[in-house]
């Protein structure tokens, strides 16, 4: 929070006063500092839109054109900047456009705070009109949710949804305020919640376990680092880094771990899954220590589990103590904050380097560099490739970009030829894998961090799946970069029909519209390019431009993601074509 | 990973709030879990609840569907037993004809030897109630069956560890915090 948002905090707590539910509702955002909130009104939620239209100096709302997108947005907003984003919507349909956006940031830990509009309390239950069950239907799929009905609840249950959204794991949390208890009085006082009494959010680091960890490590001889998200959710770059460099391990990261260390760093040996690089994969199975930090062991990171790095001792630091043992069995599990255990673990290890067991990782990235990378990023046929259009924004951006991927094959392609500089530079759809994520999500960064140049990465699928949003580009004036890379079909499935099902390509292939034209409909600069001689002059123009700009590339039909740890094989079974 | 199935009471000691059984009912759902028995009531501290859950599973089930109730913000702690760790009790009642038991000798002995109580006797019918073992209830029902039985009930699973569980501790050290 700067000076600024503090000053109007203090304000807005400091005296206590006799408000309407509704405006406390907006009162209590300002005290947890929030300064932008997507959503889109509707009758259950008017008292509260009210007092937004009263507060417009100090709140933004920002009306996007679905609350799926309003939802994505605030992921945007919280995943660029480390803040809780937030996303409101009326009772029914409002609340249930929502629910793809929560689920996405539950599984991705995502820390956001969503508001919805009930009906009044003593219609609950009657199936009145525009009522669903949004706290049963959210269940599953939130941190916590609660439903308020009286105004006095408001202050209490709103501190604990930001305290629990942001602490420990974080995640979404959804607050269904019935109408009455918007229009309902209180005598108002904030006081932010510091602790919920059942729930402990950082487990303390057992120091026993990181030395039991940091024996294991000295003694390995092909120590492997496998790093999550959880080193960007608890700020432990440079900890990590420290780590990496002073035991001299190769260190590769899943797909929500990417940019924690820059794409540059020595020991960065790229990332694990099923469309990771091949050498971190093939030698997930040969290291004789594996060490997870922060991240889960997802099926696509994993692939057959009885099959996953049997031969390694297995050393596992997370926070989320439910996460230990779920997947994979660990030697050693190392409970705790990433920040804090990985500060602990440091002085306990030997000084190293592993030169010849890092040589393996340079051997098979040279492997896939001359059978992939090459006819990727350097291609020779006509056709234009994804991987040259990301080479290009690397170029422009200097590495600097936050790069918003939404999902399919051009994801993947983003994922592996990014360069990063900067940590929290890739946001993407990892465990749900949301298409219609990307365009509203780069509208969330781009407003969380205006001084980041964000490139929004869609395929022409996903595109469509969240389209409408450019109205809210347009109208917020939200310079994005959004690069569509038009393939003309579901490229992902496609290749996945090419490769399993027999190239029946059963509703893959896509009718598109001009895409050029509804950017340009919505006001927005745009261009359309199909050769190679025009690609730098166009990423060039794109990433110059002040304002928003929508760039459509037309790729190579039917080009195919490789490597691939084909789905339900063994990780050392990487395919590179 | 062919691991044996067994019997496991849960515990959930929770904060009294009304959307948890939702909560954790949708744990067992996900995993494709059946619940035998649920119970939840008072527990021994004020204001905390405590749901009783019987389950056949694997223990490493066990272990993982404890991890994730855990992580329920409004659970205060889980424990997995087996029947061997606790002391158990489930009860039942029986609602019969009330002829029978003038006519029928024998359920006067079956009531007697399985110290079966009778909760009440009026001309239509008489009811029984029995508390023990899930086998001994069982047995109780297959012998009354032989005679006809107009209703039968029986509640969840009550249990306590035989070791103790530091739950008030838990707590405790939280409001020291
Ligand atoms: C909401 C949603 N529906 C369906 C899918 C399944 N799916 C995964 S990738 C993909 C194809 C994406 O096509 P496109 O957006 O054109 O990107 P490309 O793979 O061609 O780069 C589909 C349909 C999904 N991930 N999300």
């Amino acid at each position: 929070m700067n000076t600024e948002t503090e000053n109007k905090t203090q304000e807005v707590i400091s005296k206590k006063m006799r408000i309407s539910g509704s405006e406390a509702v907006v009162r209590c955002l300002m005290a947890e500092g929030v300064d932008i909130l997507y959503g889109y009104p509707g009758g259950a939620i008017m008292p509260v839109y009210d007092e937004l239209y009263k507060f417009r100096d100090q709140i933004h709302h920002v009306l996007t054109r679905h609350e799926q997108g309003a939802a994505h947005a605030a992921q945007g907003y919280a995943r660029i900047s480390g803040r809780v984003g937030v996303a409101m919507a009326t009772s029914g349909p409002g609340a249930t456009n929502l629910i793809t956006g929560i689920a996405d940031a539950q599984i991705d830990s995502t820390p956001m705070v969503c508001i919805t509009g009930q009906v009044p309390s003593h219609l609950l239950g009657s199936d009145a009109f525009q009522e669903t069950d949004i706290v049963g239907i959210s269940t599953p799929v939130t941190k916590w949710n609660h439903q308020v009905t009286k105004a006095s609840e408001i202050p209490e249950v709103l501190a604990k949804a930001f305290y629990i959204a942001k602490s420990g794991r974080p995640g979404p949390v959804l607050v269904d305020i019935t109408k009455d208890a918007q229009f309902g009085e209180l005598d108002f006082e904030y006081k932010k919640c510091t602790g919920v009494r059942s729930y402990i959010p950082v487990p303390k680091t057992n120091p026993e376990s990181v030395k039991a960890a940091a024996k294991l490590i000295n003694s390995a001889k092909k120590p492997m680092i496998v790093w999550g998200q959880g080193i960007i959710l608890g700020k432990a770059e440079n900890e990590l880094k420290a780590v990496v460099e002073k035991a001299g391990i190769p260190s590769a990261w899943t797909i929500l771990g990417a940019s924690a260390i820059p794409t540059s760093h020595p020991l960065n040996i790229g990332m694990v899954g099923m469309h990771g690089n091949y050498a971190p994969n093939k030698l997930t199975n040969e290291c004789d220590v594996l060490i997870a930090i922060g991240m889960r062991f997802d099926d696509r990171v994993t692939g057959d589990l009885t099959k996953y790095a049997k031969q390694a001792k297995v050393i596992h630091f997370d926070i989320d103590p439910s996460e230990i043992d779920k997947n994979v069995k660990t030697d050693v599990a190392v409970i705790g904050d990433s920040k804090d255990s990985l500060a602990q673990l440091l002085p306990l290890l030997d000084a190293k380097s592993h030169d010849s067991w890092l040589q393996e990782f340079k051997d098979l990235y040279a492997i896939e560099f001359e059978q992939v990378i090459k006819d990727d990023l350097h291609p020779t046929k006509e056709g234009l490739t994804m991987g040259e259009v990301l080479k290009q924004i690397n170029i422009e951006s200097k590495g600097d970009a936050a790069i918003v991927s939404d999902v399919g094959q051009h994801q993947m392609i983003a994922c592996r030829y990014s360069e990063f500089n900067l940590t929290k530079s890739n946001i993407t759809s990892g465990g749900l894998g949301t298409m219609g994520f990307a365009l509203p999500a780069a509208i969330g960064a781009k407003m969380a961090e205006p001084h980041r140049e964000v490139v929004a990465i869609i395929g022409d699928g996903g595109f469509q799946m969240n389209i409408q949003e450019l109205g809210t580009v347009f109208q917020q004036r939200t310079p994005v970069k959004i690069v569509v890379l038009n393939n003309e079909f579901l490229g992902m499935v496609r290749q996945w029909q090419q490769l399993f099902f027999d190239k029946r390509y059963a509703s893959t292939e896509m009718t598109n519209p001009d895409f050029v034209a509804i950017a340009k409909g919505y006001h927005i600069q745009a261009k359309r390019i199909t050769k190679r001689e025009e690609l730098a002059d166009a990423v060039k123009e794109m990433i110059a431009s002040k304002e928003s700009y929508f760039l459509e590339v037309c790729v190579e039909k039917e080009d195919n993601v490789f490597p691939m740890v084909p789905s339900g094989a063994s990780v050392s079974d990487i395919r590179l074509s | 990973m062919n691991e044996e199935i067994k019997t496991f009471t849960i515990s959930i000691y929770t904060e009294n709030n009304i959307g948890l059984l939702n909560r954790i009912s949708a744990i067992f759902q996900r995993r494709h879990i059946n619940i035998e028995s649920l119970t939840t009531s008072q527990s021994e501290i004020d204001g905390v609840n405590r749901f009783v859950i019987v389950v056949n599973i694997s223990e490493s089930q066990a272990k993982k569907i404890v991890g994730q109730f855990q992580k329920q913000i409004e659970v205060i702690r889980a424990f997995y037993h087996t029947d061997e760790e606790t002391i158990y009790t489930e009860s039942c009642m029986f609602k019969i004809k009330s002829s029978l038991l003038f006519e029928e000798p024998q359920i006067q002995n079956i009531i007697k030897e399985s110290n079966t109580r009778i909760v009440t006797v009026n001309k239509e019918f008489f009811v029984l109630e029995k508390s023990g073992r899930r086998n001994e209830i069982e047995s109780l029902r297959r012998d009354l069956n032989v005679f006809g039985i107009m209703q039968f009930v029986r509640a969840g699973r009550i249990a306590v560890t035989k070791d103790e569980m530091k739950v008030t501790e838990m707590l405790l050290a939280f409001n020291n915090q």
